[in-house]
């Protein structure tokens, strides 16, 4: 890292303790530590870099792990779970709209024979399926016979897709020895702080052995339980990755410390996700004016943590029932009706083929790669920029400005162009703004980047974006993102030492929310 | 007596069926109701009634003034 990690004394004090723990997690993983630095080499990265083979093959189809499978593999998310046992202030039950897009909503519940159909039905239409997740809309694990019958289901009939399950880890201890028998190989838990004096602004109650607590007290039982279910499963050797909510004011700063609590107990991934609050959803956090991050705020928390370990920038903060790759949603093909007329035949070497399709393009893509980190050696220079990117996947520069749902977001330096972010710039559903207010909707929503690489783009939102300060780019439509973004990146040192341009820092940008409408 | 759940406040999560001790809960027209027959308020069972304390609306699950309050048997 040439970066400096920010970070508060205590935790410089106990780096070396830290560093031995880490050091066992990492061992313990078949993850390789580097050198002085005490990151693991395991986790997002676009390929399989320095990460052990065993560790690679786990993740590198899983598009809700690895950065790079998103563009490649698809996940689906079955609703049999639809009870909970905490109260968060960050959701609402009630609410659910099927344009609506964030975790805890779906639009029907399934018993687990319903979504083993349902599986075979998607896995049989999407051969890139390779995951399902249990994810809620309640708790899996305070569903446990559903989750758990589900898994066995779809293990006997589809052996081939991983499964996986996300919790709030209150009974995550009293199913561990469960979710290893089903061979669950992906556990995500959200922990959103590790001091329960944080812990009682974001949950109002948990439920624990038939009587509701409130306060701290509440958050005492779900932080030392959610560190307790941690540490049981990396002591079994299931990953676990972690999911947080970076809350403004409540539990931005502490998000470093949680950091590092679930780092050293093995966790091989941590998602900080940006809060959703807008107040139509009715929740707490949403009625009471409570603020979700920026995308600089976001992106200044995610760079201090990543000097410590693996972060995920690729999360779409998906439905409980999505279906499809991350950022597209299908689940409207597959609803229990149609699924339950669909004649299912599912064709596994239909699907290795696909799969193994799939496996040459992202070879080349990451050659393309390699060959064009190259032209940046020997170059320096301080200057990060950061640019959009309009694709529909692939790892290609492929879509149209105007068509763009979401543009990803690529930091360049001479270190080569690396993923941080997505950013949506599709519609509110409820209100919404017209076709007039969207070219302004997505410059504040790219507004920290120097450039937007797109397949196509008319002269209109051309001139308005040059006029922002943001490069429209479409010489590079339909070739690989990262060559070309470094390629365009030299260009602009160049033109940078030259005097042709000045360098100049650009703003923030907003993060949107809401619902994920599709584009007629 | 009995809890009732408020049929206009239920998210149908089905959280409260799991938990009751009596097996008093069932779903019926897309909502959950509470058999008041069976329902106990929990007394003999936990310190506090459980459908009430797994719910995630508040005011939700509450007592049903129609009845008597339960009494445990002496």
């Amino acid at each position: 890292m040439d970066t400096p990690v920010q970070h508060d004394g205590a935790q410089v004090e106990s780096s070396v303790d830290l560093e031995a723990i880490m050091q066992q997690a990492a061992e313990h993983k078949g993850c390789g530590t580097d050198g002085g630095n005490s990151k693991p080499s395991c986790g997002s990265s676009a390929g399989q870099g320095d990460m052990p083979t065993e560790i690679w093959e786990k993740v590198k189809n899983h598009p809700c792990y690895s950065e790079e499978a998103h563009h490649h593999y698809a996940r689906m998310h079955v609703a049999v779970a639809p009870a909970c046992n905490i109260q968060c202030n960050y959701c609402n039950r009630k609410y659910d709209c099927a344009n609506e897009s964030r975790p805890g909503v779906v639009s029907e519940r399934l018993t687990p024979e319903q979504a083993s159909k349902k599986v075979l039905a998607v896995a049989s239409t999407i051969p890139q399926m390779t995951v399902l997740g249990i994810a809620g809309p309640g708790d899996p694990l305070a569903n446990p016979a559903k989750t758990f019958k589900t898994f066995e289901l779809i293990s006997q009939t589809a052996p081939d897709i991983k499964l996986c399950l996300s919790t709030n880890g209150l009974t995550l201890p009293d199913h561990v020895d469960e979710i290893a028998k089903y061979n669950v190989d992906h556990v995500t838990i959200t922990i959103n702080m590790v001091d329960p004096e944080i812990g009682a602004k974001i949950y109002p109650w948990v439920f624990y052995k038939h009587q509701r607590y409130t306060g701290v007290e509440a958050a005492q039982i779900l932080t030392d339980r959610q560190l307790q279910g941690l540490e049981m499963l990396t002591e079994r050797g299931i990953l676990c990755k972690v999911n947080s909510v970076m809350i403004p004011g409540v539990n931005d700063q502490h998000l470093v410390e949680v950091n590092r609590a679930v780092k050293s107990r093995g966790a091989f991934l941590h998602n900080i996700m940006p809060l959703i609050s807008a107040p139509e959803h009715g929740t707490v956090f949403g009625l009471n004016g409570q603020r979700g991050p920026s995308a600089q705020e976001l992106k200044a928390l995610q760079d201090s943590c990543e000097g410590e370990m693996n972060m995920m920038r690729h999360c779409r903060q998906c439905r409980a029932d999505a279906v499809g790759l991350l950022g597209e949603d299908r689940s409207a093909e597959f609803t229990t009706d149609k699924i339950m007329e669909m004649e299912v035949d599912y064709d596994l070497d239909t699907r290795k083929a696909y799969q193994a399709q799939v496996e040459e393009e992202r070879v080349a893509k990451v050659a393309a790669k390699q060959e064009e980190l190259k032209a940046l050696a020997g170059e320096v220079s301080d200057i990060k920029v950061l640019a959009a990117v309009a694709t529909k996947g692939s790892g290609l520069i492929n879509e149209h400005f105007g068509h763009a749902k979401e543009f990803q977001v690529y930091e360049l330096s001479t270190d080569g162009a690396k993923f941080v972010g997505h950013r949506r710039v599709d519609l509110y559903c409820q209100g919404g703004f017209g076709d007039e207010d969207s070219l302004s909707t997505v410059i504040r929503a790219i507004n920290d980047c120097h450039a937007v690489f797109v397949s196509k783009i008319g002269g209109c939102p051309k001139s308005d974006l040059q006029a922002a300060g943001i490069d429209p780019v479409d010489r590079y439509a339909h070739e690989y993102i990262e060559k070309s973004a470094i390629t365009w990146f030299k260009n602009y040192l160049e033109r940078v030492r030259s005097g042709e341009i000045e360098h100049i820092e650009r703003g923030d940008a907003d993060i949107r929310q809401g619902a994920l409408i599709e584009v007629a | 007596m009995a809890f009732k759940i408020i049929a206009s406040q239920c998210t149908n999560c089905t959280a409260c069926e799991a938990e009751c001790p009596n097996l008093a809960i069932s779903e019926k027209g897309g909502t959950f109701i509470i058999d008041p027959e069976k329902c106990t308020e929990c007394i003999g069972h936990f310190d506090s009634p459980q459908c009430e304390a797994v719910c995630p609306v508040d005011d939700t699950c509450v007592i049903d003034q129609n009845f008597p309050r339960y009494q445990a048997a002496q």
